[in-house]
């Protein structure tokens, strides 16, 4: 019998803690217990056979840290090889082998991927590849993934599984206290990512006892539709005696689990602390025991890197507002490689109470393939919301689902026999929930049978490729009212019966039903009341339309899913300011502060004192009657030298100087709005290419440089952090630079900026080169040959007007 | 055998006036001190504040620090540990979430970046004040003042060596790049001699 015909009608018994067995019998901390794979066969082969005698149906192969960061190839294949030529004599030595199965056993790397860390996700997957293959290789039976603290980790292990062997595969994480991972996904989360991806079974398993962990086990128990794996410690570890001793007895732990397993789990064991006799006793409490039927639990979820999103209680928001279609500031942003922009307009929707972003960066004269991906990561970098992958590049959908870290909403699939091969086979690989166009090769029919019709083609589809109807999202197209005064009705009808007839969720993009009218928020908010009555689940909307949540939170009063109306009265309150602009009114210091007549005018102060919003609107406000030349150079530049005079000075400090900088921002933005629409924008000064170091990810002084540096006209191009040398220099070159900055924050990074100046020396001989950084000094600088340091950003601004001056 | 011990603390008291030290101010006004009060107010359910740790023999040749399980030439931290016989080997995080928060801010907002950043600073220091105080008072010994790698001539490399010994990214999360630095980065490793009171 395969591993998976038994985990389908039985409870599976695994083994408990291998890496505390060998403490106990030797292992010293930091030495690599894989090695004893090797050295100690006849000790690792006793523990498996004492836990299979115990009861076990799998033991874990030691092979648990077992991968190309800690071993050279040759080294890895004879330990893995090792590893399960001794679990396999440990089971040949039990008599029968009937239901005894041995697990390729995945840890994680011990290594933190990007952004938080320097591990990059395909370089995780090439790791974890080798072990799975090397494991197929020598014989297991199943892939063990666990103790993953990081869900994005757990992804790339997966993945790895999935594409190198045909194993099933069992994953399970490492929650803590709180009820997360350590990078802080819940289990509902990463039941949606794993169960989305494919897993045989999921759970939990170290970091705590059989007690603290029953609550992610519950969770678990509701979320998942597959098996559900539970493997704790042996309780807490405590100092007694200078020994190490777990404060949960076998007894006790085995009584604990097999509750558990009366709820529900199915595969169960221990992990540190636990020893064969802990499994001796569990299966005794637990071989009497049915297994319990695991059920579809029906549920359609999305998820991030830190939580999930449910479709079918509350309506779901998904902002529309990341998409250059009509918005000349953002197609500008995309040709420009501006991912600042396109991250504000990420941060901003989420802070309005969207729980989806939709990303489309889609426009001629763009590689949108890698566009793509890297606005994913760098969404992912700076907003926990799961995201929805909007494009219709086939190449650029799976580039972007494959490093989605997460279970992430797929936009779109429809009827058409092409859209079904493309993107179906994506969605069985990584996972995802689609929204699905009711239109084919016809195109859109004009009625509403005829669009259910098609839902029930695509739901046919769906099932050939073993997708589950959960995972597909029906969208049957708000059409123009203004070109067809019946569109939205038969919009609205193709909609109910989808709902009500095939149980399927429902989503619109709200926007298009109003193209042509004027007051078109009017029309857009009337139709999504009318949608939601009709069993809306989600909508691609606009979050900054006052009008369309004031809906959304009105709806959600009205079919009682705000208690007491809580969200309601909070959101009320902004109702009317959200509605208008921020007016400005021509005294507006006069009575906040009597000093206000020191400074030329309210700009100037809003500037000074760091005043963002307010600096933005008095700027638009002066922009109506004054050139936007004299704006810069009488009202903000002067503003940015006091601020920077009394920084200098040491009058005022840091958070002070950003603050005004900010403020100068967003008054610079105000301008660009209005010389973009105009076509009048200005020449920027010369160009500065900045970045961080190969091998450094601070970029805090990076960021405060760029900040000023733009404030004060240069065109400033940012390469990012951990850059190498090639990169700085071609960036150079391409734009002909002739000012680099270059960070580092490390002794460890110093070198990597020592390395990209003498390239760029020999490549770019034009270019001068200002460093800067914490454990740099004036000296250290010119040794590794910059032409300045510079001690901070004001430093920096008055270096590149020296070198670049106002040309 | 030398145990590894985890724990888990809740949020020690914050000191505000370190925090805007770190930011980079040496006096405050009100405005200054209402922001970053409601960065803490912010961060607040994003720490977590995770310590593992173990004691080791330590003997002291020279500058060679030999401490069991591992070893290290450093005169400065020989210096450091002079006439102890066991050292408190510990590494400690506040965890990801304020790195996400700095990381997040660096692109819309460095002030706010400057000043997250600054708090944590100051959060993983006063993790580490209180669980060095609390590993005293409970066994009833006198520490040293911490030593970290970096400091006078402990290379970083060591860091590698504290990384396997403490098993950081298994007990708590914490791991180390190619560069040494740590992920997440509000972390610190350090010795701490042990002196016996008597």
């Amino acid at each position: 019998m395969t591993f998976s015909e038994f985990l389908k009608n039985n409870n599976v018994c695994l083994d408990g803690g291998m890496g505390t067995d060998l403490q106990r019998l030797g292992l010293k901390p930091g030495e690599n217990p894989e090695k004893w794979n090797i050295t100690h066969p006849e000790i690792i082969i006793d523990i498996h056979r004492q836990y299979f005698e115990a009861g076990s149906n799998v033991v874990c192969a030691n092979t648990f840290g077992a991968n190309l960061f800690k071993f050279d190839a040759e080294e890895l294949e004879s330990i893995i090889k090792a590893a399960l030529d001794n679990a396999k004599a440990a089971r040949n030595s039990c008599g029968s082998c009937e239901n005894k199965f041995i697990a390729l056993d995945i840890g994680p790397t011990g290594k933190m991927l990007k952004p938080l860390g320097d591990l990059d996700f395909e370089d995780a997957v090439s790791v974890f590849s080798e072990t799975v293959r090397l494991g197929a290789k020598y014989g297991a039976d199943l892939i063990y993934i666990e103790t993953m603290n990081d869900a994005y980790e757990t992804k790339a292990a997966l993945l790895a599984a999935k594409e190198n062997c045909v194993l099933p595969v069992i994953v399970t994480n490492a929650y803590g206290d709180d009820g997360m991972l350590m990078t802080g996904a819940s289990p509902a989360a990463m039941a949606a990512l794993l169960e989305g991806m494919g897993a045989d079974a999921i759970g939990a398993n170290c970091s705590l006892g059989p007690k603290q962990l029953t609550g992610i086990a519950e969770e678990l128990l509701k979320y998942s539709s597959v098996p559900v794996v539970f493997k704790p410690n042996a309780g807490l570890p405590k100092l007694v005696d200078g020994k190490t001793v777990f404060d949960v007895g076998a007894e006790e732990f085995a009584e604990d689990v097999a509750a558990l397993v009366k709820k529900g789990v199915r595969v169960f064991g221990g992990c540190c602390g636990t020893t064969p006799e802990y499994i001796k006793a569990l299966a005794a409490k637990t071989n009497k025991l049915p297994p319990v039927p695991v059920s579809d639990k029906n549920l359609t979820v999305v998820s991030s890197y830190t939580h999930a999103v449910a479709f079918g209680g509350a309506p779901v928001l998904i902002g529309e507002r990341i998409n250059p279609t009509g918005k000349k500031l953002f197609k500008q942003a995309l040709l420009n490689n501006d991912i600042d922009y396109i991250l504000a307009e990420g941060i901003k929707q989420q802070e309005k109470g969207v729980h989806i972003l939709d990303v489309n960066v889609g426009m001629p004269g763009i590689d949108e393939v890698s566009m793509l991906e890297n606005t994913v990561l760098e969404l992912q970098s700076v907003s926990d919301l799961p995201l929805q992958i909007d494009t219709s590049n086939i190449n650029a959908m799976e580039a972007a689902l494959r490093r989605y870290n997460g279970k992430a909403m797929i936009n779109s699939v429809n009827g058409k026999e092409e859209s079904i091969k493309a993107i179906f086979p994506l969605m069985k690989k990584y996972g995802g929930v689609a929204v699905a166009l009711t239109l084919d090769d016809n195109g859109i029919p004009d009625t509403a049978s005829g669009r259910f019709e098609i839902a029930e083609k695509i739901l046919k589809a769906a099932e050939s490729y073993g997708i589950s109807k959960k995972d597909i999202i029906f969208d049957t197209l708000a059409m123009t009212i203004s070109a067809e005064s019946s569109a939205a009705t038969v919009t609205l009808e193709a909609l109910e019966r989808i709902r009500k007839e095939l149980g399927c969720h429902t989503s619109l993009g709200i926007s298009n039903v109003s193209f042509g009218l004027p007051n078109r928020d009017a029309v857009n908010s009337t139709f999504f009341a009318l949608a939601l009555s009709k069993g809306l689940s989600a909508a691609i909307m606009n979050p900054y339309s006052a009008d369309m949540m004031k809906v959304y939170y009105s709806y959600k009063a009205l079919a009682g899913l705000d208690e007491n109306c809580g969200e309601y009265i909070a959101a009320a309150e902004s109702f009317t300011v959200a509605a208008e602009p921020i007016t400005v009114k021509k005294a507006d210091f006069g009575t906040e502060s009597t000093s206000a007549a020191e400074f030329s005018s309210n700009l100037q102060y809003s500037i000074i004192k760091g005043l963002k919003e307010k600096a933005a609107a008095y700027t638009g406000e002066m922009l109506k009657t004054t050139p936007y030349l004299e704006i810069v150079n009488n009202e903000i530049i002067p503003a940015l030298d006091k601020v920077g005079i009394g920084f200098e000075n040491k009058t005022l400090y840091l958070p002070q100087l950003l603050m005004s900088a900010e403020a100068a921002k967003s008054a610079f933005e105000k301008i660009k709005e209005f010389t973009t629409v105009s076509g009048s924008a200005p020449a920027a000064k010369g160009c500065v290419v900045i970045a961080t170091v190969k091998g450094d990810i601070h970029d805090i002084g990076k960021n405060i440089v760029k900040l000023l540096l733009s404030n004060y006209g240069f065109n400033v191009i940012d390469l990012g952090k951990d850059i190498p040398c090639r990169a700085v220099v071609d960036a150079v070159i391409k734009h002909n630079a002739p000012l680099a900055g270059l960070s580092a924050l490390m002794t460890t990074t110093v070198p990597a900026m020592e390395e990209t100046i003498k390239l760029l020396r020999k490549e770019a001989p034009f270019c001068k080169v200002v460093v800067g950084g914490a454990v740099l000094t004036a000296e250290y600088a010119m040794k590794i040959g910059a032409d300045k340091y510079a001690k901070d950003a004001m430093e920096t601004v008055r270096y590149a007007e020296e070198v670049i001056g106002n040309q | 055998m030398t145990a590894i011990i985890t724990k888990t603390y809740k949020a020690p008291p914050i000191r505000e006036k370190e925090a805007l030290r770190y930011a980079g101010c040496r006096a405050a006004d009100e405005e200054t001190l209402k922001l970053l009060r409601s960065y803490i107010d912010e961060t607040e359910d994003k720490l977590t504040y995770n310590v593992c740790y173990g004691v080791f023999p330590v003997s002291i040749n020279g500058g060679f620090c030999d401490f069991g399980a591992f070893s290290v030439q450093s005169a400065a931290l020989a210096k450091n540990l002079y006439g102890c016989e066991s050292v408190l080997l510990f590494a400690a995080t506040v965890g990801v979430g304020i790195d996400r928060l700095i990381s997040k801010y660096g692109r819309i907002s460095p002030a706010r970046s400057v000043m997250i950043d600054a708090l944590g600073a100051e959060r993983i220091e006063a993790l580490c004040d209180k669980f060095c105080e609390d590993f005293a008072l409970e066994n009833k010994v006198r520490l040293n003042p911490r030593f970290s790698p970096g400091y006078g001539d402990l290379p970083l490399a060591s860091q590698k060596d504290i990384f396997a010994v403490l098993d950081c990214p298994r007990k708590i999360g914490l791991s180390l790049n190619e560069s040494l630095l740590m992920s997440p980065t509000k972390s610190v490793t350090a010795f701490a001699g042990i002196v016996r009171e008597n």
